[in-house]
């Protein structure tokens, strides 16, 4: 049996990567330019989501090569993703209320 | 059956929280909820999928102890690595820390590529072909991102010019596209060596690509790699059949194009112009 209910292949997976793309065309269609590098490292953290399919690989290893690329594939998915969320929210801890007075 | 199933539900919820996150995150006032939103999907996403355990292939399950030690150990490692790096980083230094994380995730999508590849688990030419290609993607990503790391932090200061540069460039890409084509067109089934030398091969052309821009040019070159790693994820997920990894993927990939086109526009440079700069050195060399 396949390990989730859906299987996404053919027109299906080409629908979900276009709709997908516009979603991410328009979510940074008209940004102001002070949040360009606080959106590329928040956006660098959800492709931290890589961890999964990691996992997922790791988890179904069969031999010793398998495991050892595994084990790199999740640690450093691993690290995209915890990093990526420490340095994106120490980014916009700076557009903190307070000091707003500056920007904008 | 129903492990399958609370791995599905919780992969929606995530792919959700993560679009809202960054729609959040594309504003200055809710931008710093963003990222909290973006969180709580990946902690469920990372949670859920260790109800793989439950449903793992036959062939892996002898394995299944040892693999779930290996994996428990390398989140560990690298989700405290990560924090710990990230948090005493200092604010100044922070482009090429998401340079570095950046090059983790990518170098993560090619390890998937990688397994599948050389276990033969991937069939069907589509398949294959987003395998391969995700797993190139990934690695110039992981290879290329680490030179950009290492020129912001000083660690590189040279640029790599030479006048042949571009044909050397150009006939790497070949060969990979060669390379990648061979193993599609013989279903996968093709000797390890080949495929230590195309995973080989994809990694010099991402050092190859980055080693003549400039440490000034740095940030639309990490954006543009952030867009590669995304794309790469995508194409994994689709060879993992996997929705969260397809849409959170596609949407980086596609967000961080347009963000690579807008930030060369802020800085009156076009992508091509910041990539190939040195390419046609004879004619015009006048770069800031």
């Amino acid at each position: 049996m396949d390990y989730t209910t859906t299987v996404l292949t053919g027109f299906v997976a080409l629908y979900i990567f276009m709709l997908a793309t516009f979603t991410g065309f328009e979510i940074i269609g008209r940004v102001p330019a002070i949040l360009h590098t606080p959106l590329m490292s928040g956006s660098n953290f959800i492709h931290g989501i890589v961890v999964v399919g990691a996992l997922w690989a790791l988890l179904n290893a069969t031999s010793v090569p398998e495991q050892i690329i595994g084990f790199v594939g999740v640690l450093l998915g691993a690290g995209n993703a915890a990093g990526g969320y420490v340095v994106t929210e120490r980014m916009l801890q700076m557009f903190k209320p307070s000091n707003k007075s500056n920007k904008e | 059956m129903n492990a399958a199933l609370l791995i599905d539900a919780s992969y929606f919820i995530a792919a959700f929280l993560f679009i809202y996150g960054l729609k959040r995150m594309s504003s200055p006032l809710t931008a710093r909820s963003g990222i909290v939103v973006a969180g709580a999907g990946m902690v469920l996403a990372v949670l859920a999928s260790f109800l793989y355990t439950l449903d793992v292939s036959p062939a892996a399950r002898p394995q299944l102890t040892t693999n779930l030690v290996l994996a428990v150990i390398a989140l560990a490692l690298g989700l405290g690595w990560a924090w710990r790096s990230g948090k005493k980083v200092a604010m100044t230094e922070m482009p090429q820390m998401v340079a570095l994380y950046n090059g983790m995730g990518g170098g993560a999508a090619a390890a998937i590529a990688a397994i599948e590849l050389i276990g033969y688990k991937t069939h069907g030419s589509v398949s294959l072909t987003l395998a391969v290609l995700g797993g190139v993607i990934g690695a110039v990503s992981l290879s290329g991102s680490l030179i950009a790391w290492a020129k912001l932090d000083g660690r590189i200061n040279s640029t790599l010019r030479f006048s042949g540069l571009q044909a050397v460039n150009g006939s790497l890409l070949l060969l990979l596209l060669a390379l990648g084509a061979y193993i599609v067109w013989h279903s996968g089934q093709v000797a390890m060596p080949v495929f230590a030398v195309f995973f080989a091969l994809a990694l010099l052309y991402g050092v190859m690509m980055t080693m003549p821009i400039g440490g000034a040019d740095m940030p639309v070159v990490i954006s543009l790699y952030n867009a590669f790693t995304g794309l790469a994820v995508g194409f994994e997920g689709y060879v993992l059949n996997n929705p969260a990894l397809m849409i959170a993927g596609m949407v980086v990939g596609s967000a961080g194009s347009l963000l690579t086109l807008l930030m060369a526009k802020a800085m009156n440079r076009s992508v091509a112009n910041v990539l190939f700069s040195n390419f046609g050195a004879a004619s015009d060399d006048a770069q800031g």
